[in-house]
């Protein structure tokens, strides 16, 4: 029986597997952030222990950072954590890209950027996002502080070997329609924890079309299916992306690494333990109206009914999450207004999410009453759409150009949305009090969001001019 | 860690489907460098009105969940964000066990690292015990890892899975690095013999 790329990539990275099946994973590449790592630096302090392979761990600032100026951070008790990341990364002579750096951002949008994420890596990092990686063949996932602290003193982990899922994503996107569109429909269809103790592996016709970003976006979000990881085969898109990226092989090392990540594909022959097939041919952008990211529909639907749920516990569900949306059952998803706009994230910050905004933006107006931000992923992205002039195109539109940070995903920094008040956002969760305590988040893509903000409303982006012909349509931007 | 072998305590019960860990402690307190006093902040939206007093109608804050140390919760529990600071909060309150139907991964694995027992019993099951709990036919439940049952005071058993591997280490208060670090020698030959694009250059 043929091997899938999980197994080429898990099998490759057991150092030690016990009697009773759990497997001593090698790790090869610990990005670190200051939220989940100051009790793992702790821990290691306490018990007299040294980070086994600093050149293997990479740490950046990115949660806490105010993107208005990052320099000013208020909160005495984040600046204390962003401070103790700093103090850390010294003692422990770990790589950091901090507020100077050129490299500083938002740690998976860095990763990536700096080819320090490679096909057949295993990468973790104290962060449900790390499944973002996964776009480029590497096994990646999020993992708790007491991991954290124990990649960094062993760079293992101890790991069960965890299910395998293929979905075959078949067909091409129409105009408008995005790679996030494609997961946020997904986890509508099966629901928030249809992946748990599983890897997904993406296959399909739709993939060699996307490009390295529209990927990440997918994979990203493989975390709010529950998934252990999200997973796609390298191709030619990903060995040309990580080519003579700072971190990455080069000369001789690069011709090896690239022979071997040729192999790096599932078997033909290869079973998967449940496997989906899910077509993208005649998919509309998706807007979610709930309180999880499952909770969504069609930007030409309506908010659903809680009556209509199978179940009395799910009914309750969403009842809680339309009253905690102030939404009544049946409202046309384009009678929604929104109050704010946020384009950014580890799912939708870089490059080419910005410059689809941007096409759609180009020459209009923010409607009046919203405000409307954009938060570019890094410090190379923003360098990179300041050259491009996008940042003109957002700021004569009425759009406030930030310096790179997680920003309004979570609302640990200043950028927080008022209680009642609805955002659309380009993040990845729309939980409960996510974006602000009260605070009201429909999960879109940036075409989506560049499109509310300029409506004052959620509208179908394919109804702007110029996205039939081709100007936001997907990955036309290059 | 603290060690977990038999553990009877008093049962809070939170019939919520897909609770994430941004509930379970949300952001604006995850800025501490400490692992302790995170107990204060659990479920602080649902728990706390914005005037800052307890929310009558939330689960915790009823009368029969007072001490309570093990909660009985509903499917995919701990979703979303890796956040560490929600098993050490929930652990802060006071709570040594979770029971429900599933788990999110990562909040699985993060409360075996830290004396906390994450218990799956079937979704049936555990409808049976929310309304049997509910009907105030018993209030605790004992759970004995060793065994793999727990048993309600009003003597229903049910037996649960554990890995073995998370048992021995809960049942002896084990540190996994300390395990880890027995196998130095594995570690350093796996590593001279790493492929080219394992390496960071």
């Amino acid at each position: 029986m043929g091997k899938t790329l999980f197994d080429k990539i898990w099998d490759a990275h057991v150092v030690k597997t016990l009697e009773d099946g759990q497997s001593l994973l090698y790790i090869d590449l610990h990005l670190v952030h200051e939220v989940t790592s100051p009790q793992a630096f702790a821990g290691l302090r306490m018990a007299g222990r040294s980070v086994r392979q600093p050149n293997a761990t990479f740490a950046t600032m990115d949660h806490n950072i105010p993107t208005d100026n990052p320099y000013d951070v208020r909160d005495q008790i984040a600046k204390k954590q962003i401070d103790t990341l700093i103090e850390n990364c010294r003692e422990f002579g770990v790589q950091l890209a901090d507020l100077d750096s050129p490299h500083q951002g938002i740690v998976h949008v860095i990763g990536p950027e700096l080819g320090l994420t490679v096909p057949g890596k295993t990468i973790v990092c104290g962060d449900s996002h790390t499944s973002t990686h996964g776009a480029f063949g590497a096994l990646a996932f999020g993992i708790g502080t007491s991991e954290v602290e124990h990649v960094l003193a062993t760079q293992c982990l101890w790991q069960t070997r965890p299910k395998t899922l293929r979905i075959q994503l078949e067909g091409s996107l129409a105009p408008g329609v995005t790679s996030k569109d494609v997961i946020l429909a997904l986890i509508a269809k099966y629901g928030v924890n249809f992946g748990t103790g599983h890897v997904i592996e993406f296959a399909g016709s739709l993939i060699p079309t996307l490009t390295m970003e529209q990927r990440m976006t997918i994979c990203n979000m493989s975390i709010e299916a529950g998934a252990r990881a999200g997973l796609m085969a390298p191709d030619d898109t990903t060995i040309a992306y990580v080519k003579d990226r700072p971190h990455a092989p080069r000369g001789e090392q690069w011709e090896q690494a690239v022979a071997l990540w040729r192999e790096l594909k599932s078997d033909d022959d290869a079973v998967f333990d449940r496997d989906i097939v899910f077509d993208v041919t005649q998919l509309s952008p998706q807007v979610t109206w709930g309180t999880n990211p499952g909770m969504g529909a069609d930007v030409n639907g309506t908010v659903p009914d809680p009556a209509t749920a199978p179940t009395p516990v799910e009914q309750r569900a969403l009842a809680a999450a339309l009253e905690y949306m102030g939404l009544e059952p049946g409202t046309k998803i384009t009678d929604i207004p929104v109050q704010h706009v946020f384009i950014g994230s580890c799912t939708n910050a870089r490059i080419e999410d910005l410059r689809l905004a941007a096409s759609v933006v180009r020459g209009r107006k923010v409607a009046n009453g919203v405000r409307a931000l954009v938060v570019p992923g890094s410090k190379q992205v923003k360098r990179q759409a300041e050259s491009e002039g996008l940042h003109e195109i957002f700021l004569a539109a009425g759009f406030e150009w930030r310096e790179p940070g997680c920003s309004m995903c979570l609302g640990m920094n200043p950028d927080i949305i008022p209680a009642g008040e609805r955002c659309a956002s380009t993040s990845n969760r729309n939980f409960e009090g996510r974006q602000g305590r009260g605070a009201r988040t429909h999960l879109v893509s940036p075409a989506m969001a560049a499109a509310a903000a300029l409506a004052g409303r959620f509208v179908d982006v394919r109804e702007f001019a110029g996205v039939h012909q081709g100007g936001v349509a997907h990955g036309a931007a290059r | 860690m603290e060690p977990l072998v038999k553990h009877k305590g008093r049962v809070a019960l939170l019939s919520r489907v897909n609770v994430d860990t941004d509930q379970i402690i949300p952001k604006q307190f995850l800025k501490r460098i400490e692992r302790d006093g995170f107990g204060e902040f659990l479920f602080f939206d649902w728990r706390y009105l914005s005037s800052g007093e307890p929310n009558p109608d939330f689960e915790l804050n009823a009368e029969r969940a007072q001490g309570a140390s093990i909660l009985l919760a509903d499917a995919n529990f701990g979703c979303g964000s890796s956040r560490e600071h929600a098993v050490w909060a929930l652990s802060d309150y006071g709570f040594r066990v979770v029971i429900a139907p599933s788990f999110a991964d990562i909040f699985f694995n993060n409360c075996f690292k830290n004396g906390v027992l994450p218990v799956v019993i079937p979704q049936d099951v555990r409808d049976e015990l929310a309304a049997s709990y509910a009907a105030e036919a018993w209030d605790a439940i004992t759970v004995d890892l060793e065994n793999q049952v727990l048993v309600t005071d009003h003597g229903l058993s049910v037996p649960f899975d554990v890995d073995p591997h998370k048992k021995h280490m809960l049942l002896n208060g084990l540190d996994d690095i300390g395990l880890t670090l027995q196998f130095d020698e594995e570690i350093s030959g796996y590593e001279a013999r790493r492929q080219v694009y394992q390496l960071t250059y």
